[in-house]
């Protein structure tokens, strides 16, 4: 919302005081207050220099077709002698007697340039001749601006069109604040927090009978969307442009002027916050008007010349015929827009239900300022007001005669809210110690008038103005407001007990760490994958659609982790960072029954050229650090992964992930050279293990004796099974087992190795025997060959 | 019996001084003071002297030996340093040839952020919740006092999924659904903050991402007012960006507090930056959480971690936080 300083003036009839002319300490009191300044513009300043100068005569340049020479008398004080100043001049627009904004030598034009006194082909240019454009008046470029005849010769162009030096604000308003959206509504602020008295001025004007209501009536069918409506009839109306100062302010504001109706409403929509409409009213049978919700499927050719099908969620207003005459507080209709022959008007203002207008501009993607500012609510009450102002300004401006009379209906208008404002209540929240005569002293000149006090309570009257305001809080705010937050000063609450993570939270960062010291980046892959992202991976799941994408791309929820990495992977490999090791921690989303899907956290590690045993390698060195024994593997066809080169990972007879190689098949879908090492693994009991601190075993202090033993095994059998039978055959006799080494050769025949295993014997409570020992050895080396088809080497 | 000792000692010294190397000198020592020597034979004979003589010729003995002694240690010494010397001068590295290629990965830098908030405020006495990143639209906008219809709605830019009831389930918006979660999962005192991940309808370009983190913070407890607030947000604003950094209050709008107000910091040229929201949890947030705002009050903020993570390290393109390109990720 732009607001000028001179404009908000005419509601504060004292002034702002001395801080008018400190533009910046005017914006902090306007941010203060939550209408936060995003920019501030002086005006005016920028035609210091620019004077109004008569053309006496022009004349052919003797050595240049496109320039004519000027003479042109600019009063005086531009002149030595009394004669002419000559000047260049490239249009040829004006005529011997037009008045036009000059120049003078010096000026610094508000684009930058700086006017001097230098030749063009030869002839002399004692300044520069002025098009609105570059005086950043308007849009017309193509030639000098005419100034209006009758302004002084030589004054400056500021004085000569009354533009005094104003400021712009340009405010951010919030969407609680429908009022700020206007001119008067922002003063009213800032008259209330300046201390200084807000009026809205009077608005004369003549009116001339028959009354209104005799040739203008409202029927509101449906109350839910029209709170009330009013009309006035205007008749005698001049078309043409509206004056030059009207339009320095509609422009001011991000306006175009149109034509001095249009401009009038503008006006009185930016300065009152209430939208308004005009028909022209030849167009209006006997100026009658009804306001219903549409039908499903009836049709209006709107302003813009396009033809809107409509809903039963549309609100309609519509002539005594009940056909469609405009589409309620979002666009006219074409049949009754006002042209240049219309003379007599039918001027609208009405306050929508906000629904429906927010509906209504979404779906056919109008929104526009009045729109905005029914949706966030116009005030009910102002209705008179604006249309008033308007038939002022109309009578002023282009000799209107108004109806005397307004014809006014109330559809489903609230009445006012009152609420009770706890003085204790406004004191604990905002940490203050006021009593009720303060309150009262802050919220009456913002409209929330007090009704009644006591020292504990006022009753306070809600302004029709402030739709969002309902409760004693929103009262609070508003005392807060104005009475400033710094004043509510700073405290630190002590929480009585001390803060922490989460055991999860913990755990995440160790997760980390561990993956972080195995040379892996963490990556952060969108969760959002293509349509075709998962079948390229090799996974069958259907992950969740979005209702509403913006992209295809990112139109389905992840089900895998996979696809995301693999995409980073292919996307370092294709700028030449090879050999990457990336690791993520996050989620996947799998659908339910329930309200929610489910969310299972993972941390996965990608290993670009990398194989399978590396995978297996770095994850026994992560379960290592992060303290997880007890994790069994085994190797398994896993979707996604290598068929003959994967493995899951159970943990405490829970599944914890798996580990291996991403299928050839996956990685050439997603352009990956060479091979991936994977690692997946469940957060949660990784979280879950770490929540028991591990109790100490004692260690024994009885001597121990290792034995080492290799078996030929067959490739079917996993190296994994041989040391569970091992464990199992000895029982707690042996501490450790450990594969040390894998052997393949053509001695020892196909499909199948040699592994050897290394084991620790030691009992806790004595010396093992070497009989003992040798008694467990022929059991493990039984059990091995018999229950894997495995031979002693 | 002296003088071949004398005799001894003067040939032992030769031959210490003689010899090249450890080895040799070890041999000589165990030929001079072992059982063999002569050290060890003189002292024997002592019991053939006259009782009045022993004295003197015990000390002479171990005079001479100590003699000795001294000089297979000294000789010791000057071999030791050469071999260490020797084997030094072999055992030579350039150390520079060793690979500077980094084998450690670093965290993400929204991570870093991310965990650098959540200390500061476990710090400050807050817990860190979490919840889900679907959400229902209750939890993420009817209870925070945002219902159907409500204009504020629009504003969020919200990606519905196609889970259960059309239009019922959604990628929350922001963290706040925690903070009814959290109210609903425990009793008052809460102190917590919620980090986490969010999601928009939103193009990607250099300030905007479809999915970014935030973090919110929520208090609920007897008599929290509006200094509470701006006191949890000056503590924190000193100790993240420095102690002269400032922070004000501004009055703004959200529907889920009330008063509402925005966070500015102030920086080096006096200008003040937009930080974050916050406010006082509204009463219709309190109930919906199941707290009595009569006898509980609260407040709540929230900022952007990426954001943070940008200005600190200068980068100009959220984008690049989401990349996952190592020649980024690994300069953190």
């Amino acid at each position: 919302m732009k607001v000028l300083l001179s404009w908000m003036r005419e509601f504060v009839p004292s002034g702002f005081g001395e801080i008018e002319s400190d533009p910046v300490a005017l914006g902090d009191v306007l941010t203060s207050l939550g209408l936060v300044v995003e920019s501030i513009e002086t005006t005016g300043a920028e035609w210091d220099g620019i004077v109004v100068a008569k053309v006496l005569e022009l004349g052919k340049h003797p050595e240049a077709d496109k320039i004519q020479l000027v003479q042109v008398d600019a009063g005086p004080e531009f002149s030595d002698d009394g004669a002419p100043l000559q000047i260049c001049c490239g249009a040829f627009n004006m005529s011997v007697g037009d008045l036009v904004p000059l120049a003078t030598l010096g000026t610094v034009m508000p684009g930058g340039l700086e006017i001097a006194r230098r030749k063009l082909r030869g002839e002399w240019s004692n300044g520069m001749l002025c098009s609105a454009t570059e005086l950043g008046a308007g849009d017309d470029a193509e030639g000098i601006m005419i100034l209006d005849a009758g302004l002084t010769i030589g004054t400056p162009l500021t004085d000569a069109l009354g533009v005094e030096t104003d400021v712009l604000f340009d405010l951010d308003v919030e969407g609680n604040r429908p009022e700020a959206l206007s001119v008067a509504g922002v003063a009213r602020d800032l008259a209330a927090k300046l201390n200084v008295e807000f009026v809205f001025p009077e608005t004369p004007f003549a009116e001339t009978s028959p009354a209104a209501t005799e040739r203008a009536s409202v029927v509101i069918d449906d109350p839910d969307l029209c709170k009330r409506f009013g009309l006035r009839v205007l008749d005698g109306i001049t078309m043409g442009p509206s004056p030059s100062w009207m339009q320095r302010r509609l422009e001011a504001s991000g306006q175009r002027p149109i034509n001095v109706i249009v401009d009038i409403s503008n006006y009185v929509m930016l300065e009152r916050g209430q939208p308004n409409h005009t028909f022209d009213l030849a167009t209006v049978p006997d100026g009658a008007v009804r306001v219903r919700m549409a039908n499903d499927g009836e049709t209006l050719t709107t302003l813009d010349g396009q033809e809107r099908t409509l809903t039963d969620a549309d609100g309609l207003v519509c002539n005594g015929a009940n056909e469609p005459i405009s589409l309620a507080g979002v666009m006219g209709g074409a049949a009754t827009e006002i042209g240049d022959n219309t003379t007599s008007v039918l001027l609208e203002a009405a306050v929508w239900d906000r629904m429906t207008i927010a509906r209504t501009s979404r779906r056919l993607n109008l929104r526009s300022e009045a729109s905005t500012r029914f949706e966030r609510g116009a005030d009910p009450a102002g209705i008179e007001r604006a249309l008033d102002r308007f038939c002022q300004l109309a009578a002023e401006l282009c000799g209107a005669t108004v109806a005397q009379g307004r014809v006014v209906v109330d559809g489903g208008v609230e009445a006012p809210i009152e609420v009770t404002l706890r003085v204790a209540r406004v004191n604990q929240i905002l940490n203050l110690d006021l009593d009720a005569a303060a309150i009262a002293g802050y919220l009456a000149p913002i409209g929330f008038e007090p009704l009644s006090q006591t020292d504990t309570e006022l009753q306070i009257r809600i302004p029709s103005w402030r739709p969002d305001a309902t409760a004693e809080i929103d009262v609070i705010e508003e005392v807060g407001r104005h009475h400033g937050y710094e004043k509510s000063g700073t405290r630190v609450p002590r929480p009585a007990q001390a803060g922490s993570l989460s055991p999860t939270q913990v755990a995440r960062r160790a997760i980390r760490r561990a993956f972080m010291a195995e040379g892996c980046h963490e990556a952060m892959p969108m969760p959002f994958l293509a349509p075709g992202d998962l079948a390229k991976a090799g996974l069958d799941e259907q992950g969740i659609t979005l209702a509403n994408p913006l992209v295809a791309e990112e139109s389905v929820l992840r089900t895998s982790m996979i696809p995301g990495m693999l995409k980073a992977i292919a996307y370092n490999q294709s700028h030449r960072n090879t050999g990457t090791r990336l690791f993520e921690t996050g989620q996947t989303y799998i659908a339910t029954d329930g309200d929610l899907p489910v969310e299972d956290e993972w941390v996965v590690a990608a290993l670009d050229g990398a194989d399978a045993t590396e995978a297996m390698a770095l994850l026994h060195r992560i379960a290592a650090t992060l303290n997880l024994p007890g994790m069994r593997i085994s190797n398994a066809e896993i979707p996604g992964m290598h068929p003959t080169r994967a493995a899951e990972i159970q943990f405490w007879g829970k599944p914890l992930g798996f580990a291996g190689e991403i299928s050839p098949e996956a990685l050439e879908a997603y352009g990956i050279e060479g091979r991936v090492g994977w690692v997946q693994l469940l957060v949660a009991p990784i979280v879950r293990s770490r929540g028991t601190a591990p109790k100490e075993k004692r260690v024994s202090r009885f001597p121990s004796s290792d034995l080492d033993l290799a078996f030929v095994v067959p490739d079917k059998v996993s190296a994994a099974d041989v040391i569970v039978t091992i464990r199992k055959t000895a029982g707690e006799l042996v501490k450790t087992v450990e594969l040390f080494d894998v052997f393949r050769s053509e001695a020892l025949g196909a499909d199948t190795r040699s592994l050897a295993y290394r084991m620790r014997f030691q009992a806790d409570d004595r010396t093992l025997t070497d009989d003992e020992v040798a008694e467990t050895q022929l059991k493990i080396i039984n059990a091995v060959k018999k229950k894997h088809s495995a031979e002693l080497r | 019996m002296i003088n071949e000792l004398n005799a001894a000692r003067d040939e032992a010294l030769v031959a210490i001084a003689a010899s090249n190397d450890m080895e040799a000198l070890e041999s000589l020592e165990r030929d001079v003071l072992g059982k063999a020597g002569p050290f060890v034979a003189a002292k024997k004979r002592i019991g053939e002297l006259a009782p009045e003589d022993r004295k003197d010729a015990g000390q002479a003995i171990n005079a001479t030996r100590t003699e000795v002694e001294d000089a297979i240690e000294a000789r010791r010494g000057t071999l030791g340093a050469s071999a260490r010397a020797a084997q030094y001068a072999n055992e030579r590295l350039d150390l520079t040839e060793v690979s500077t290629a980094a084998s450690v990965g670093h965290a993400h830098v929204v991570t870093q952020t991310w965990e650098e908030l959540e200390d500061i405020f476990v710090g400050m006495g807050f817990h860190v919740a979490e919840g889900p990143h679907v959400e229902t639209d209750w939890h993420n906008f009817d209870a925070l006092n945002i219902p159907k219809g409500h204009p504020a709605r629009d504003g969020f830019d919200t990606l519905y999924v196609n889970h259960g009831e059309p239009g019922s389930t959604l990628l929350r918006t922001h963290t706040s659904p925690v903070q009814i979660r959290t109210m609903l999962d425990q009793e008052p005192p809460i102190y917590i903050i919620a980090p986490g991940r969010v999601f928009r309808r939103d193009t990607a370009d250099a300030t905007h991402m479809p999915v970014f983190h935030q973090i919110e913070g929520l208090v609920v407890d007897k008599d929290i007012s509006l200094a509470d607030l701006a006191g949890t947000i000056n503590a924190f604003v000193g100790t993240y960006f420095g102690e002269e950094v400032e922070s004000r209050l501004r009055p703004n709008y959200f529907p889920f507090t009330e008063p509402s107000a925005e966070f500015d910091i102030r920086r080096a040229d006096g200008s003040w930056l937009e930080m974050g929201g916050c406010g006082m949890v509204h009463p219709n947030v309190l109930r919906a959480g199941g707290i009595d705002p009569e006898e509980w009050s609260g407040f709540a903020f929230g900022f952007g971690i990426d954001r943070l993570a940008l200005m600190k390290h200068g980068v100009s393109d959220l984008r690049e936080l989401f990349a996952n390109d190592t020649r980024f990720l690994s300069q953190f």
